[in-house]
C-alpha cells in the first residue's frame, strides 16, 4: 500500500507540482456522522429516561410480590402495588402509544391515565390506539406545548454533521480533480487493526475516484434526506433515537465505501445491516415491523456468509485483503488465474454477499418488507445507498470479475432476471411504497446486469442517477403519506394512508410533490433527456453490443451457451423490464395524482404540503433527476451525443483509473475487441420503450375509475393474483426453509434434553447403585453437601498418598 | 515494580481472595457484600498493572525450556512426591487471569441485591472460587493444577446448590458429577505420567516442564490425550458432553452464571491448549497411523462444528432466556475448538480472543438477564416484550450485548471469529465453510430473543412498572461495553501480548516427542527425536 502510494506520489511529482492529491481530513468524513450518532444517542437516552415514571429502586421488597423463591419481605407489596400500577400503566402506555407511531393527544393520555385506575386500563388504551392506525407509516402530530431540548437539538445536529461531512467530501473531490489521473489515489492510514502473523489488516480509508463518488452520493443525498426527516419525524416521540440511528447508518455506509480493504468494508457492510435492522423496526411496538427488521438482518447475514468465505479464499490464495495489494497481485498472476475455478469461486461468493445486501434473486425478499420503516429510511437506506453496496462491491472488485467471465455472466443474468421479476410484481401492487420497493429491486437488477457484463461505469452511473430519482420518489411518497395521514387523521378515518386506491387527484393538493415525482418518473422510465434515460440506455446498449461480439464476455460461456447469446437474452429481458418499469411508474402516478380524489369529502380539505423541510429536498433531488444524466453522455452513440454539453463521458474518464486493472485483464487475456459501430436503433428502441410504457399506462388506466381500498374487490384469480401475491415466494420460503429449520431446531432441542441428557441421568442413576447417597444429597442441608464433598476430596487426596 | 516481576503477584492473586473469603464470612450478613466488593476491587486493581508489566515473549530464569513464562516460581511443596508450588504467567494465562479479576467485582455488584439470604456464605464462596480459578490458570505443576481444578468445584457447587433456582440441587449435583467424572480420568492420566516419569528418571515429579519433555509412544499419547480431553471437553463443554450446562446456568444465580460462562468454561479450552496439545502433540495432530481413525483432529473439528450449528439451533427454540444463552455458549466455544485444532497462528489467536470476547459478552447477557429477573422474577422470554418503551437503557444494553454475541464488526466477537475462520480455512476449508454458516445461525437465535424481550408491543402490565437501570447496574455494564468495543476496534495490544504464547503452543504441538513403540522404556530421559521411523509400524 505504501509503495503504491509512493508510486502515486512519484507519478504526481512527474506531472509537476500541484498535481498530487493529498486527502483533506479524510477521517472527518466518517467521524462527523459518528459524532452525530454519539450526541443524538445521548439525547435519545435522556429523552427516554425523562419519560419514565418514578419507581422504587431495584431490590426494594416491592418487587418481591410475585416472587415465590425465597418468599419473604412481600408484606409491603399489597399496599404499594395498586398505586404503582396506576402510575406505571399510564406512564408506560403513553410511551407506547408514541412508539407505536400513533399519536397520543393530551386527551388520549388523560383517558389512559384515567383508565389505568381500572383493571382494564391497558386494553382501553389499545382500543384507542387501534382506531388511529391509518397505515404502516403513520406518525404523530404535535402535542401541545414547547418541545424539550432533546427533541430540538437533533434537528440541528443530525443534518449538521452530514452537511459538514459533505463539505469535506467535496473539498476532497476538488483536490482529487485537480490532481493528475495517476495520482487520484490516497490511503488515509489509521491503525493496525487485526495483526496476526501474515494476516495484517489495517484500519484505513481509500480515497479514489470510485469511493469519492460514492461518498458524495451518500453524504449529499444523505444530507437532503436528513433535512426531510426533520419535517417528517420531528413529532415522533422517538425522534432523537431516529436521528441517532440515521447518523450511525451514514457512518457505517461511509466506512463501507471508503474502507481500503475488504475487512474494513465488511465493518461497514454489517454495520449498515444493523442500522437497517434498527430502523426498519423503528416503530417496534408493532410486531410486523420488528419481524421485518429481523428478516432483513437474517437474510443479509446469508449474504455476509458469502462475503466471509470470499475473503478467506482471497487471503489464502492472494495473501492480502486490501484492494491495492489484491489488485496488484491478481494482475501479476492473471495468466494463471483467468477463468479459473478459484477466481470464479471468489467472484461468486462475493456475489452472494452482494445479492444479500442488494436484494437480488433469491435473497431479495427482505427489501419489500423493509418498507415497514419510516419512509425517509426507505429513501436513504433501501433505495439510494445501502442496497447499492452490492453494486459497489462488484465494481470495486472489477479485476476479480473481469478475471472470471463465467461468474460475471452469472451476475449479469441474475441481475436481468431480478429486474424483470421484480418489475412484474410492481405492476400489481396497491401500496405506494411497495411499488417503489419492487421498483428498487428491479433497478438494482439493472445495475447488476451492467456490472456483470463488465459495463462497470454504466452500473455505477445508474447507481448514481437512481439515487437521485428513487430518493426523490421515496421522499415524494413520504410527502404523500404524510399528507394522507394528516387528512385521514382529521376525521379518525381508519383507511390505509399508503394505499393508492385511497388517493387520486393529489396533483391539485400537492403540486410540488407532483412535479418532482413526475420528473423522477420520467427519469426512471427512461424518457430523454432525464437522468435515467442515459444510464439505463447505457446498460441495455452494453447488452446489445455484447450480443454483437464487442464485449470481453462475448466469447465466454455459461452452461455451454456462449456469452454473446446470453447477452442478447439479457438485452431482451432488460428491454421488457424497462417497458414494465415505465408502465408501473405511470400506473403509480396516475392512481396517485390523476383522476378523481378518493380520500373522502371531509378529509380532502386537509391534504396539503406543509413544512419547507419536506419540500426543499424534493426540489433538489428533482433537479438532479433532470440533469444528473448529463455527466456521462456517450460520445459516439447516435442521438445521445446530441446532448453533449462538453461533458461527454465525464464519468467514464473519472472512473478510468479505478478500472484500469480490469482493462488490463481484457487486453492481456481476451485481446483487442472489435470497435463497435454504434447504430441508432437501440436508442430509438429505448425511447419507444420508455415513452411507450408510460403511454400504454395512460391509455389503459387514466380513464379507469377506482374504488377505495375497502370497496375494491381482491384479485380473484390468475396472473393478477399471482403477481399481487408476489409469486408466493415468501410462502415458498416459509415452507421450504423457515419451517423446516424451525422443525429441525425443535427436534434437536428435544433430542438434547430428551435423549442426550437422559443418557447422562442414566449414568447418574447407575452411580446411585454404587452407593452415592443421592437421596441424602437432596435433603437440602448444606452440611450434608459439605460433608460429602469433604469426604470426596479426602478420598481423592488419600488416593494420592496411597499411591 | 519488583512485585510485578516476581511470582508474588500471582501468589497474591490466588491467596488474597481466600483471605477475603474468610473476611467476608466473618464480617456477617450485613457487611459481607461490602467486604467482598472491597476485596474484588483490590484484587482487580492489583492485577491490572500486569497488562503493562507483562513483556510478551520474555522467559523467566526458573524454567529454561518449553514455553516462555514469566513471574515464575518453583518451590518444594511435598518434596517426597516431587510436588512443587510452581506458577508462571504467559500471554494466554495473563488474559484469563485479568478476565477473572475483572469479573470478580462486577459479580459482587451483580449480586448486590440479587442475593438476599446467607450473604456471607455466598460471597465467601465467590471469593474462594476466584482463588481457585486464578490458580488453575497459573499452575504449572500438574498436581497443583489438579488441586485448583477440583477445589474450585466446591464453591461453584455451593453457589448453584444453595442460591440457585427451584431445581438447584439437581443441577448442582449434575454439574458436580459430570465434572468430577471427567476429572478423575485426567487424574489417572496425570498419575500415569508421574509414574512413567519417575520410573524413567528416578526423580519423582509432577512438573509440567518435565512432562512435556517426556517421549511417549503413539499409543500412549493417544489414550492419555483422550483421558485429558474428556475432562476438558466436559468443562468446555463440547457436544455431546454439554447437557449439564443448561441446567447449571438456568439454576445458578447471576454471579454463578457469569463466572461459569465467563471463566469456568475457558478452563476447558485452556486445558486443551496448555496440556492436552502440549503433552501429547503427536496424538493431538491426529496421526496414529497404526491405531486407525478416529483421528483426533477430525473428531475435534466435527464436534466443534456440531457445537456451532446444532447448539445454535437448539438455542433458537428455547423459551427460557438463560437456557438460550447457555446454549449459545456451547456454540461460541465450538469456535474455540475449531481455532485450536486449526494449528496455525490465526486459529490459535482467534481461539484465545474468542475466549476473552465470550468472557465479556456472555457475562454481559447474564448480568442483564439477572437484572431483569430482579425486576420480574422470570427468565421466560414470553413474559416480556416491548421493554424498549418501559426500560430503554436496559433495552439498548441488551441489543448491544446481543449484537456482541452475534459477532457484529466493531465488537471483539467479530475479530475473534473472523480469525478462527481464517485459520481454520487454511487447514480445513470445508469445516470453515460449514462453521461460517454459524454467522447466520447466530442471528437466527439472537434476534428473536432480542425482539421478544425488548421489541414488540408492551402488553403486560407488570412490564410497565419496572424501573430502568440504576447507577450500580450501569457500573457493571459500562466497563463490559467499553472492553467489547475496544477489543473490536483495536485488539492489537491484546493480540501482540498473546502472540508469543500462541506461537509457543503451536511449537509445542508441532513437536513429535515420540518414543519407540516397543515395550515401555526402562530408562527414558532425553528425547528420542528419531521416533518418526516407527511410522510404518503395525
Amino acid at each position: 500500500m505504501l509503495l503504491l502510494q509512493e508510486a502515486a506520489h512519484g507519478a504526481a511529482a512527474a506531472l509537476g507540482e500541484g498535481n498530487g492529491f493529498t486527502p483533506v481530513l479524510p477521517w472527518l468524513i466518517v467521524g462527523l456522522p459518528l459524532l452525530g450518532f454519539v450526541l443524538n444517542g445521548l439525547l435519545s437516552v435522556l429523552a427516554a429516561r425523562r419519560a419514565l415514571p418514578a419507581l422504587p429502586p431495584v431490590g426494594d421488597p416491592y418487587y418481591d410480590h410475585a416472587h415465590d423463591g425465597h418468599g419473604h419481605a412481600a408484606a409491603a407489596a399489597p399496599v404499594r402495588a395498586p398505586a404503582l400500577a396506576a402510575v406505571g400503566a399510564a406512564g408506560a402506555s403513553e410511551q407506547e402509544a408514541h412508539d407505536h407511531g400513533t399519536d397520543a393527544h393530551p386527551v388520549d393520555a388523560a383517558a389512559a391515565r384515567h383508565d389505568a385506575h381500572e383493571t382494564a386500563g391497558h386494553d382501553a388504551v389499545h382500543a384507542q390506539d387501534a382506531h388511529d392506525d391509518h397505515g404502516h407509516d403513520a406518525h404523530a402530530h404535535a402535542p401541545a406545548g414547547p418541545k424539550p431540548f432533546t427533541h430540538t437539538l437533533p434537528s440541528l445536529i443530525a443534518p449538521g454533521v452530514l452537511i459538514a461531512s459533505f463539505v469535506v467530501a467535496v473539498r476532497n473531490f476538488v483536490a482529487m480533480s485537480n490532481a493528475g489521473e495517476e495520482a487520484r489515489l490516497a490511503i488515509a492510514h489509521g491503525w493496525s487493526w487485526i495483526p496476526v502473523g501474515n494476516l495484517q489488516i489495517e484500519a484505513a480509508l481509500q480515497l479514489d475516484p470510485l469511493s469519492i463518488l460514492m461518498t458524495l452520493i451518500v453524504t449529499g443525498v444523505g444530507s437532503l434526506i436528513h433535512i426531510f426527516s426533520i419535517g417528517y419525524m420531528k413529532e415522533d416521540p422517538g425522534y432523537p433515537r431516529y436521528m441517532a440511528y440515521l447518523n450511525l447508518f451514514v457512518f457505517f455506509m461511509l466506512m463501507l465505501v471508503l474502507g481500503s480493504s475488504y475487512p474494513v468494508m465488511f465493518v461497514g457492510w454489517e454495520g449498515v445491516g444493523l442500522c437497517s435492522y434498527l430502523l426498519i423496526g423503528f416503530w417496534f411496538g408493532e410486531k410486523a415491523n420488528a419481524d421485518a427488521g429481523k428478516k432483513a438482518f437474517i437474510v443479509n447475514r446469508i449474504g455476509d456468509f458469502g462475503f466471509l468465505i470470499a475473503m478467506m479464499l482471497l487471503f489464502w490464495n492472494v495473501g492480502a485483503l486490501d484492494f491495492a495489494t489484491v489488485n496488484e497481485r491478481l494482475l501479476a498472476g492473471q495468466a494463471g488465474l483467468f477463468g479459473g475455478a478459484l477466481i470464479t469461486a471468489i467472484a461468486l461468493f462475493f456475489f452472494l454477499g452482494a445479492a444479500g445486501k442488494s436484494a437480488q434473486l433469491p435473497l431479495y425478499v427482505w427489501l419489500p418488507d423493509a418498507m415497514a420503516g419510516p419512509t425517509p429510511v426507505s429513501a436513504l437506506i433501501h433505495a439510494a445507498t445501502m442496497v447499492t453496496a452490492g453494486v459497489y462491491l462488484v465494481a470495486r472488485s472489477s479485476v476479480i470479475y473481469t478475471l472470471a467471465p463465467t461468474a460475471s455472466l452469472v451476475v449479469a443474468l441474475v441481475g436481468a432476471l431480478t429486474a424483470i421479476f421484480a418489475a412484474s410484481i410492481g405492476l400489481k401492487q396497491w401500496d405506494i411504497k411497495k411499488v417503489l420497493a419492487y421498483s428498487t429491486v428491479s433497478q438494482l437488477g439493472f445495475m447488476f446486469a451492467a456490472v456483470g457484463m463488465g459495463a462497470y461505469v454504466a452500473g455505477v452511473f445508474h447507481l448514481m442517477t437512481h439515487a437521485f430519482f428513487k430518493a426523490c420518489l421515496f421522499l415524494g411518497s413520504g410527502a404523500v403519506i404524510h399528507a394522507m395521514h394528516a387528512a385521514l387523521h382529521s376525521t379518525h378515518n381508519p383507511a390505509d394512508a399508503q394505499d393508492m386506491r385511497n388517493m387520486g387527484g393529489l396533483r391539485k393538493y400537492l403540486p410540488i410533490t407532483f412535479v418532482t415525482m413526475g420528473i423522477s418518473t420520467l427519469a426512471i422510465a427512461g424518457v430523454p433527456p432525464f437522468a435515467g434515460f442515459f444510464s439505463k440506455d447505457e446498460i441495455i446498449g452494453a447488452a446489445w453490443l455484447g450480443a454483437e461480439g464487442h464485449s470481453h464476455l462475448s466469447g465466454a460461456a455459461l452452461f455451454g451457451v456462449p456469452g454473446r447469446v446470453w447477452m442478447g437474452v439479457i438485452g431482451v429481458i432488460l428491454s421488457v423490464a424497462a417497458f414494465m418499469t415505465a408502465f408501473y411508474m405511470g400506473r403509480m402516478m396516475i392512481y396517485t395524482f390523476f383522476g378523481q380524489n378518493r380520500t373522502g369529502d371531509e378529509e380532502r380539505g386537509h391534504l396539503r404540503e406543509t413544512d419547507w423541510t419536506l419540500k426543499l429536498p424534493l426540489v433538489v433531488l428533482g433537479l438532479l433527476a433532470v440533469v444528473g444524466g448529463l455527466v456521462n453522455v456517450e460520445e459516439h452513440v447516435p442521438i445521445v451525443s446530441a446532448f453533449d454539453f462538453g461533458q461527454d463521458e465525464a464519468l467514464h474518464r473519472w472512473l478510468h483509473p479505478v478500472l484500469a486493472g480490469s482493462d488490463d485483464v481484457i487486453a492481456q487475456n481476451v485481446g483487442a475487441l472489435p470497435e463497435p459501430a454504434h447504430a441508432a436503433w437501440p436508442i430509438i428502441l429505448a425511447v419507444v420503450i420508455g415513452v411507450g410504457g408510460l403511454a400504454t399506462a395512460w391509455a389503459m388506466l387514466s380513464k379507469r375509475r377506482l374504488a377505495t381500498a375497502d370497496q375494491q374487490p381482491a384479485y380473484e384469480s390468475g396472473i393478477e393474483k399471482t403477481l399481487y401475491n408476489k409469486y408466493y415466494v415468501d410462502e415458498f420460503y416459509d415452507r421450504a426453509v423457515v419451517k423446516p429449520v424451525g422443525g429441525l431446531s425443535r427436534l434437536f432441542a428435544r433430542f438434547d434434553m430428551g435423549v442426550l441428557d437422559w443418557v447422562v441421568d442414566l449414568f447418574g442413576r447407575l452411580a446411585q447403585l454404587f452407593g452415592v447417597a443421592f437421596g441424602r444429597l437432596q435433603t437440602g442441608q448444606v452440611n450434608t453437601y459439605a460433608f460429602v464433598l469433604i469426604v470426596g476430596v479426602l478420598i481423592v487426596l488419600g488416593s494420592f498418598v496411597a499411591l | 515494580m519488583q512485585f510485578y516481576q516476581s511470582h508474588w503477584i500471582l501468589t497474591f492473586l490466588i491467596f488474597f481472595p481466600l483471605v477475603g473469603a474468610l473476611a467476608a464470612y466473618l464480617a456477617g450478613e450485613g457487611n459481607a457484600r461490602g467486604v467482598a466488593l472491597g476485596v474484588g476491587v483490590i484484587e482487580f486493581l492489583v492485577s491490572l498493572p500486569l497488562f503493562w508489566t507483562f513483556q510478551p515473549g520474555v522467559r523467566c530464569d526458573v524454567f529454561r525450556t518449553g514455553p516462555a513464562f514469566q513471574n515464575c516460581v518453583s518451590a518444594d511443596w511435598i518434596g517426597e512426591w516431587g510436588i512443587r508450588y510452581q506458577l508462571g504467567l504467559d500471554g494466554i494465562s495473563l488474559f484469563m487471569v485479568l478476565l477473572t479479576t475483572l469479573l470478580l467485582p462486577l459479580m459482587v455488584l451483580g449480586s448486590w441485591t440479587y442475593i438476599r439470604d446467607r450473604r456471607r456464605g455466598f460471597y465467601a464462596s465467590l471469593l474462594a472460587l476466584t482463588a481457585g480459578v486464578v490458580g488453575v490458570f497459573v499452575a504449572l505443576d500438574m498436581f497443583l493444577f489438579y488441586v485448583f481444578w477440583e477445589v474450585m468445584l466446591i464453591p461453584m457447587y455451593f453457589m448453584i446448590g444453595i442460591w440457585g433456582g427451584k431445581e438447584r440441587v439437581y443441577a448442582a449435583v449434575k454439574f458436580f458429577l459430570f465434572t468430577t467424572v471427567g476429572s478423575l480420568l485426567m487424574l489417572v492420566a496425570i498419575l500415569w505420567l508421574f509414574w512413567h516419569w519417575t520410573a524413567a528418571t528416578g526423580h519423582p515429579s509432577f512438573s509440567y516442564f518435565d512432562f512435556i519433555s517426556m517421549p511417549l509412544t503413539a499409543r500412549q499419547q493417544y489414550f492419555l490425550f483422550l483421558a485429558f480431553a474428556l475432562a476438558f471437553a466436559i468443562k468446555v463443554p463440547v457436544f455431546p458432553f454439554h447437557t449439564w450446562l443448561p441446567h447449571a446456568h438456568v439454576q445458578a444465580p447471576t454471579a454463578g452464571s457469569v463466572v461459569l460462562a465467563g471463566v469456568l468454561l475457558k478452563m476447558g479450552t485452556y486445558g486443551f491448549i496448555r496440556f492436552a496439545l502440549a503433552l501429547f502433540p503427536y496424538a493431538a495432530r491426529g496421526f496414529p497411523h497404526h491405531l486407525h481413525p478416529p483421528r483426533i483432529v477430525t473428531a475435534a473439528l466435527v464436534l466443534g462444528v456440531i457445537g456451532i450449528i446444532y447448539t445454535a439451533m437448539v438455542a433458537a427454540v428455547q423459551s427460557n432466556a438463560k437456557k438460550l444463552v447457555a446454549y449459545t455458549s456451547v456454540a461460541h466455544l465450538g469456535f474455540v475448538i475449531l481455532g485450536i485444532f486449526a494449528f496455525n497462528l490465526q486459529g490459535m489467536q482467534g481461539a484465545l480472543l474468542v475466549m476473552i470476547g465470550h468472557g465479556l459478552s456472555t457475562p454481559m447477557l447474564f448480568f442483564l438477564l439477572g437484572m431483569l429477573y430482579e425486576r420480574r422474577h422470570s427468565y421466560e422470554i414470553d413474559d416480556f416484550g416491548g421493554l424498549s418503551a418501559s426500560i430503554p437503557v436496559f433495552s439498548a444494553m441488551l441489543v448491544f450485548a446481543g449484537m456482541a454475541s452475534v459477532g457484529l464488526p466493531t465488537t471483539v466477537g467479530f475479530v475473534s471469529e473472523f480469525l478462527v475462520l481464517m485459520g481454520t480455512f487454511q487447514q480445513h476449508p470445508w469445516f470453515a465453510l460449514i462453521a461460517a454458516t454459524g454467522v447466520i445461525f447466530a442471528a437466527y437465535y439472537m434476534l428473536p430473543i432480542v425482539q421478544k424481550v425488548v421489541f414488540n408491543a408492551l402488553k403486560r402490565t407488570e412490564n410497565r412498572m419496572i424501573p430502568d437501570l440504576n447507577g450500580r447496574e450501569l457500573a457493571i455494564l459500562v466497563p463490559l461495553v467499553a472492553l467489547i468495543l475496544w477489543m473490536g476496534l483495536y485488539p492489537r495490544p491484546v493480540l501482540d501480548r498473546m502472540a508469543p504464547a500462541a506461537q509457543d503452543a503451536l511449537t509445542a504441538v508441532a513437536a513429535d516427542r515420540l518414543a519407540p513403540d516397543a515395550p515401555a522404556p526402562t530408562r527414558g530421559g532425553a528425547g528420542q527425536p528419531g521416533g518418526v521411523a516407527l511410522g510404518g509400524g503395525r
